[in-house]
């Protein structure tokens, strides 16, 4: 602190080493992010252009062709296996997180030690068995075939994040709720819930971004109902470049939405379930 | 006062007996269907995997798709493992040099506008891998952004090919870079976080003590992130060994990786006993990771 007023100089230096930095990291994530939607609606005549590094004229032709191509109903069983998705691990894995923040009982230490573990396991592994099985029962090519399998890769992080949520909310209120005579449930509901909604909501939009950019096992359960990375990986692949270049802004748009509404969560939802 | 004070805590401690008695059973009745639901998604598949890979139809015990994999002109398994490796070689440890660089900065600094550059850093930890190799194919392309500015700022008068078989090294190439562009956000934010939890106090108490920058770095602060960079370091490596979409994308087969190839047996050949093999040989370097990770840091999870 006494530095930065003492020694003009050495604070210039300093500004620009900082300045010059942040700017680095800003435009190393940006640029590719804004090129990309520049470039999913730019003129044909202007992308071939060699001198037109940012084109000028704009068409909604490739984004639209794309929708037409199939992507909008992909996009739309992207959204329901999302939310599937999330009722599903939701109304599972709510009352694990609560018995961990709230509850101390023999073997916790062990159970959130493989709640850890199975965070890291890698879930590709169960889609080809789940393939076969699938057939069997009817769920394959369906989305809730697919939630059911995003579930399983979701369940571990909703039940960390839930917990550390829960045990965010002081146990007093929840004491005082019942001394005033709720049950347990009740206080749970009346006091708890409400208490633990915004963070909920945070965890809910991190399943979704997860269902969302889920690419293998969506790619080996579905063969007509595609999720939209899915039908892009099998798509685009042959496609010509504006084709990819709207596929990576239908891919993005979704997500940026939800980290800018979730903005203020993300980087402690981040740290929770990946430390 | 002190009479009602004492009827309240006796109403307390009665209702807390009586939860007491029924609740010993509570937590595991509130853990079972996540348990339940775990042992039916990932027991069960991980038992049907080994079916599979290992037995026929008529239920013998068979290697005819270890044979395959291992030793099949179609096959592309050592070069999935040599490339899956080499990937995750280079993407891992270059990531988390950067990401340890952006922590101690955004740590170290305090400046305007620190808040939105942080945002932005961790910005890619939402876009999937599939949207990461489209993005870095349009900076990439023969037409695509990179190779118009060089060629407006007169570095190159050709385009740098990017892609296509005969260009596979550089195809790593986008691939590392769109990796590193992608994931890297993620060490970030496990550091950043890491770094944070080191008390101030520790710092000024060795800068009393009239330890240089260096000797608080290497003595107090690095001692105190390891647990971090390990975590970030493990969870980083178990993906990799799983990287697939920006591959696909990027390289399709030029580049075989093994969750590429897991794919590409089940989806195109239909060989579901080779694609389960992959998939459990994908699992099994994932469990002895994890396995040494937690004989190692097991305690440290545990105090959080």
């Amino acid at each position: 602190m006494a530095g930065v007023m003492g020694n003009p100089l050495k604070y210039s230096f300093r500004g620009i080493f900082i300045a010059a930095i942040a700017s680095l990291v800003m435009a190393w994530i940006l640029v590719p992010i804004i090129v990309s939607i520049l470039y999913a609606f730019a003129a044909p005549s202007d992308y071939y252009d060699v001198k037109k590094i940012i084109p000028l004229k704009y068409t909604l032709e490739h984004v639209n062709d794309l929708l037409v191509l199939g992507a909008r109903d992909a996009m739309l069983n992207s959204v329901i296996v999302a939310l599937l998705t999330i009722a599903i691990s939701f109304a599972i894995g709510l009352p694990a997180g609560y018995a961990f923040a709230k509850y101390v009982f023999p073997g916790k230490d062990s159970l959130k030690l493989l709640m850890i573990g199975l965070r890291m396991f890698p879930i590709i592994v169960i889609a080809v068995p789940l393939v076969t099985l699938y057939i069997r029962m009817g769920l394959y090519d369906t989305p809730l075939g697919v939630a059911l399998a995003h579930t399983a890769m979701a369940l571990p992080f909703v039940v960390i994040i839930t917990s550390s949520i829960f045990a965010g909310v002081p146990d007093e209120l929840e004491e005082a709720a019942m001394i005033f005579g709720l049950s347990r449930m009740g206080a749970f509901l009346r006091v708890t819930l409400p208490l633990a909604l915004p963070g909920l909501a945070a965890a809910a939009i991190f399943t979704f971004i997860m269902s969302w950019n889920d690419v293998f096992i969506a790619s080996l359960l579905t063969t007509l109902n595609r999720t939209l990375p899915a039908f892009i990986l099998v798509s685009a692949m042959a496609a010509p470049d504006f084709i990819k270049f709207a596929a990576a802004f239908l891919m993005v748009i979704p997500a940026m939405i939800f980290v800018f509404v979730a903005r203020r969560y993300l980087i402690a939802m981040w740290g929770i379930t990946l430390r | 006062m002190g009479s009602q004070k004492g009827f309240l805590s006796a109403i307390h401690s009665s209702y807390y007996n009586f939860i007491d008695k029924l609740g010993k059973y509570v937590p595991y009745i509130l853990l079972a269907p996540t348990l339940v639901y775990m042992i039916l998604f990932i027991g069960y598949p991980l038992v049907q995997g080994v079916k599979l890979a290992f037995f026929d139809e008529q239920g013998r015990f068979t290697t005819a798709n270890l044979d395959y994999l291992l030793n099949s002109e179609l096959s592309y398994f050592w070069d999935a493992l040599k490339y899956t490796l080499i990937l995750t070689g280079i993407i891992v440890p270059t990531q988390l040099l950067i990401a340890l660089l952006l922590a101690f900065f955004f740590t170290s600094f305090r400046f305007k506008g620190r808040g939105v550059a942080i945002y932005v850093a961790v910005l890619p930890l939402t876009i999937s891998d599939v949207a990461a190799g489209l993005i870095w194919y349009t900076m990439l392309t023969g037409n695509g952004f990179l190779n118009k500015l060089l060629i407006n700022l007169g570095i190159i008068s050709e385009p740098i090919q990017f892609f296509g078989w005969e260009y596979r090294n550089m195809e790593i190439l986008a691939i590392v870079l769109a990796e590193l562009w992608r994931s890297t956000a993620i060490v970030f934010v496990i550091l950043f976080a890491g770094l944070q939890m080191v008390s101030q106090e520790y710092i000024e108490a060795a800068e009393v003590f009239g330890a240089s920058t260096l000797q608080r770095l290497r003595h107090i602060v690095f001692p105190l992130i390891l647990p971090s960079i390990q975590a970030a370091l493990l969870i980083r490596t178990l993906f990799a060994l799983q990287i697939f979409g920006v591959v696909w994308v990027l390289a399709g087969r030029d580049v075989p990786v093994l969750a590429g190839e897991a794919y590409y047996e089940q989806v195109s050949l239909h060989h579901s006993g080779v694609a389960a093999l992959y998939a459990l040989i994908i699992a099994s370097i994932s469990a002895i990771l994890g396995a040494i990770y937690i004989k190692f840091f097991k305690a440290k999870y545990l105090e959080q």
